[in-house]
């Protein structure tokens, strides 16, 4: 397959302000798979997200990459191993969809180089893969919700990095939207080993999709593993302070969270027992 | 770093059409790209020539030519050589700058209302020229400094004023016409109190003018062009990149801090140099750009054209207004009335669209 | 229950700021009369008040006391005007020197003098408040297009730009005619020094007019306030009464620009300033603005006239600078949402 390689937080402090948000945080993400990063709102999942590719400067600790930190790798050499896609990037008002794909080829370039032969190359199949190529002179204004979540897909792989981090892949995308880039970021990861780390609101997509899922909870690591390690009605306690059911997924055989609130529910005394 | 990885699509689609296509488009993209540059050049060298021929007294092609070389052409050495040559020579450098330093605003603010003369640095700088020219009778180095001085302080005042967990361009663009509008009364309080109420004078630090320009005016300005927009013209890609957002473009490893700084700098230059020259000719910076960007169309690097624009502008504005009319009218009073229709519709088709202001 | 005293106490603490305001206007206007580029004894000041006019000093102090009244009347109306336009827009930004209106106004005279003779004082009113009303509805019209409807950023930059089309043209119509270029340039940047009883007696009629229709509406104000659907609800006529209301501020904008020039960020700062002492009731807000703009662009105009003696600074001048920083200030105070 391709090159692995090794992304790690080692004691990673994180704040804005005075406000700390990660506090003293391990983790290691496994290479070559999907990972889920899940949690509840502020707990720090973005903002770790953010710290993993350079963008906010740890108060202490550090991310490492292939033994080096991340903060003193220099911005391009660091752009080309490892991806970002944040929450809501920008389009630049009628931008066509190849144009900005080809915005990814940023880190390959530099001042003086012209445009390559492999620049096009990369750009074609980003949109192949991502099943874009018909799109490729629409203006990415006019597309649909998951057509533009595609595209920029697109422009992160045009980046051609081993490591891919998304910040909520799947916000603002309806139910089948949310499937079809879960999906795209799989065959990602089967057909060129791209280690995929994301942030993900949904505790059950993640544990369909994802080989390995890390909780969090109150800027501390609570739990790491398989999803059928962390997703347990425990966890789901801890860390969004709520009862729940998990049982198996009849589609996927993963762990699947049923909520329990204080209405709706069938027996109390099973509810109340599950809550126990 | 390690080799780069092989990213052919998954196994069995050896070739992929999409390549030829994706190159089609690009190449037909970058054609056009060249075609609208060498079109601007080429009007902007017959707007050139045009006011250095026609004017009072019209001069045949080739004595104004001679003249341009160096000769001495009776009669046209005086008119072309003095009056015409500088006047026309600062068109082209304070237009291009202008046109220059605004699309670069306006593309680092991802806003089209975010350019230097809308949120209060070109009025920065005239006010400074005008009191170091006014009121201190400075001379011209004197006032190329202050004003980039007071240029800068004022980028840096709004950007200061604006943070507020964070910058955000509605709200820099807000204190910006603030400041504009507190900057524009103090040059109408130094105007008011110059020794003789001089009009033409006022209109200069108002709304710009060219009238009496110099070789003295000239040469700064046009020095800081050759310095300043190299520099801008190597952050290019920087700037498509931040156009997606402090984030992506960061995740592209732009260090956007850097970027950031560099671009505002040289951009403020631009402006305080051609400000203490010619004024701010109204509406120059904030037009070059979105008028580029209708002929060059959208996802290519607008710098060159909106320079070349804005060079235009203010060849086209200065003719029209000087011989055009019946009176003659300083050259950012006709930009002025070309601009301001054209910020109104701006905005009515932003609003339209719903869009983001 | 909430105690009664309680809730009877913020109308003690208004009547209290309101006596304030009054003094706080009375001693503004002594000063005005009292300090100028001519330094005149308090004895010539009393003198003066009383109508003589017999020396130098007291003629000074005399011609002082035009511009005074003509200071309180053109700042209550733009004060009082600001507030309307806050409350039928619920804009904090509203102001007609931000609106654009005061540029409307000032294009309107200056084309009705160059083109159509225009002389008559009666008609430089009519004229100038015809053309605040067109601006008015013009930069609203813009501003509130799209989603939304009229957000702070989207009017001020319609005001914006509308204020920047009419100065360059307002510029292009006068640069020709060098016999009018010297009175127009003290008119548009906003004075108050050349007035006379007999030009204050022009704009008085049009003055109580406006005055009548801001004050009446302060109960509507109020409802409308509670947005569109509730004040309908509460058996408001939206529309009836934001039209009322709006022409009742232009009227004032109008008549004040059309003698005293265009004065920016009166209309803004003070219904402001009268809102954090009194609150948002409109019944109170509005008398209050009207005198405290009163106050401000009297005390503007004498800190014009002390600060560069024997020189004037223009009113217009001053109050931008006090105002420009006060503008900044409310943004800065704005939710990014509201704008």
């Amino acid at each position: 397959m391709t090159t692995t390689h090794s992304l790690a937080a080692e004691h990673l402090t994180l704040g804005y302000g005075d406000r700390t948000v990660i506090d003293s945080l391990d983790l290691a993400v496994p290479p070559g798979r999907v990972t889920a990063i899940v949690g509840a709102n502020a707990c720090g999942k973005s903002t770790l997200l953010r710290s993993m590719s350079r963008l906010l400067a740890p108060r202490a600790g550090r991310v490492v990459l292939d033994g080096k930190e991340v903060h003193r790798l220099p911005a391009k050499e660091l752009a080309r191993t490892l991806g970002l896609l944040p929450q809501a990037p920008i389009a630049p008002e009628g931008i066509t969809v190849a144009d900005l794909v080809g915005r990814g080829r940023h880190p390959h370039q530099s001042v003086f180089t012209r445009w390559k032969d492999e620049d096009d190359e990369a750009v074609a199949a980003a949109l192949d893969a991502t099943d874009t190529a018909a799109l490729a002179d629409r203006a990415v204004d006019e597309l649909s919700g998951g057509q533009r979540q595609r595209v920029w897909i697109a422009m992160a792989l045009a980046q051609q990095t081993d490591l891919l981090l998304l910040d909520e892949p799947t916000t603002y995308l309806d139910a089948s939207h949310q499937v079809e880039v879960l999906d795209l970021l799989t065959d990602l990861n089967r057909s060129r080993g791209t280690t995929v780390v994301m942030v993900l609101h949904d505790l059950n997509l993640a544990a369909r999709y994802a080989d390995h899922l890390i909780a969090l909870a109150g800027g501390r690591l609570h739990a790491a593993g398989t999803p059928d390690e962390v997703l347990t009605e425990d966890t789901v306690r801890t860390v969004f302070g709520l009862d729940s059911r998990v049982i198996e997924d009849p589609v996927s055989g993963k762990p699947l969270m049923l909520p329990i609130g204080r209405h709706h529910v069938r027996r109390p005394d099973d509810a109340r027992s599950a809550a126990g | 770093m390690s080799a780069p990885v092989v990213t052919r699509p998954p196994a069995g689609e050896a070739a992929s059409p999409t390549v030829p296509a994706v190159r089609r488009g690009r190449v037909r993209r970058a054609s056009r790209r060249r075609l609208v540059v060498l079109t601007l050049a080429v009007l902007v060298a017959a707007g050139f020539v045009v006011s250095l021929m026609f004017g009072q007294t019209t001069y045949p092609f080739d004595d104004v030519v001679r003249v341009v070389f160096g000769e001495r052409v009776p009669g046209a050495s005086f008119t072309v050589g003095r009056l015409r040559l500088p006047r026309a020579v600062l068109a082209v450098v304070a237009g291009f700058s202008f046109g220059l330093a605004g699309v670069t605003f306006q593309t680092m603010l991802r806003n089209p209302l975010a350019s230097p003369d809308v949120i209060g640095i070109s009025s920065g700088a005239s006010a400074a020229a005008a009191i170091a020219i006014v009121t201190l009778s400075l001379g011209e180095t004197a006032v190329s400094v202050l004003a980039i001085a007071a240029g800068l302080g004022v980028a840096l005042l709004v950007y200061g004023l604006a943070f507020k967990d964070g910058v955000v361009g509605t709200r820099l663009i807000l204190i910006g016409i603030g400041i504009a509008a507190m900057l524009d009364s103090v040059i109408q309080y130094v105007m008011s109190q110059a020794a003789e109420w001089d009009f033409q004078e006022a209109m200069r630090w108002l709304t710009g003018s060219l009238n009496g320009t110099t070789w003295e005016q000239v040469l700064p300005a046009a020095v800081a062009l050759a310095v300043l927009s190299p520099v801008l013209l190597t952050q290019s890609r920087n700037l498509s990149a931040l156009q997606l957002g402090e984030d992506t473009a960061a995740a592209l490893g732009v260090r956007v801090e850097r970027t950031r700084i560099t671009v505002i700098v040289a951009a403020v230059g631009l402006i305080a140099f051609a400000t203490s020259a010619c004024g701010p000719i109204a509406f120059v910076a904030f037009l070059s750009g979105p008028i580029a960007a209708r002929i060059v169309g959208p996802g290519t690097s607008l710098l060159v054209p909106a320079g070349l624009v804005g060079s235009l502008l203010v060849l086209v504005a200065d003719f029209t207004g000087q011989y055009a009319l019946g009176t003659r009218f300083p050259v950012g009073v006709v930009t002025g009335v070309l601009g301001a229709p054209y910020l109104v519709y701006l905005i009515i088709r932003t609003n339209r669209a719903g869009g983001s202001l | 229950m909430p105690d009664a005293a309680v809730v009877r106490r913020p109308a003690r603490v208004r009547t209290l700021w309101l006596l304030v305001a009054v003094a706080v206007l009375a001693a503004v206007m002594i000063a005005s009369v009292a300090f100028g580029s001519r330094s005149v004894a308090w004895s010539d000041v009393w003198a003066a008040l009383g109508g003589a006019d017999g020396t130098l000093e007291q003629a000074a102090a005399a011609k002082r006391i035009p511009r005074t009244v003509l200071a309180v009347l053109v700042g209550g109306a733009l004060g009082l005007a600001g507030a309307v336009m806050q409350g039928v827009t619920r804009n904090p930004l509203a102001d007609p020197g931000v609106l654009g209106v005061n540029m409307g106004a000032s294009l309107a005279v200056v084309v009705a003098v160059a083109f159509f003779g225009l002389t008559s004082a009666t008609g430089y009113i009519w004229t100038a408040m015809l053309g605040a009303a067109v601006s008015a509805v013009f930069v609203h019209t813009v501003g509130s297009l799209g989603r939304g409807g009229a957000t702070p950023l989207k009017l001020a930059l319609a005001g914006a730009a509308t204020s920047a089309a009419f100065a360059s043209l307002v510029t292009a119509v006068i640069l020709p005619r060098n016999d009018v270029t010297g009175s127009f340039k003290l008119w548009q940047i906003g004075g108050v020094g050349g007035a006379s009883f007999d030009r204050i007696g022009q704009v008085l009629p049009f003055l109580a007019v406006g005055f009548v229709i801001c004050l009446l509406s302060a109960r509507a104000l109020n409802s409308l306030a509670l947005g569109d659907e509730l004040a309908a609800g509460l058996g408001e006529r939206v529309a009836v009464v934001r039209a009322t209301a709006a022409l009742g501020s232009v009227i004032l904008c109008g008549a004040s620009t059309a003698i005293a020039g265009p004065i920016g960020f009166v209309g803004l700062v003070v219904p402001h300033a009268c809102r954090l002492l009194i609150g948002v009731d409109h019944r109170w807000l509005l008398p209050f603005s009207a005198l405290l703009g009163g106050s401000l662009l009297t005390a503007a105009d004498v800190i014009g006239r002390v600060v560069a003696r024997p020189a004037e600074v223009d009113v217009g001048i001053v109050t931008a600078l006090i105002g420009a920083p006060f503008f900044i200030y409310i943004v800065r105070r704005q939710k990014v949402r509201a704008l």
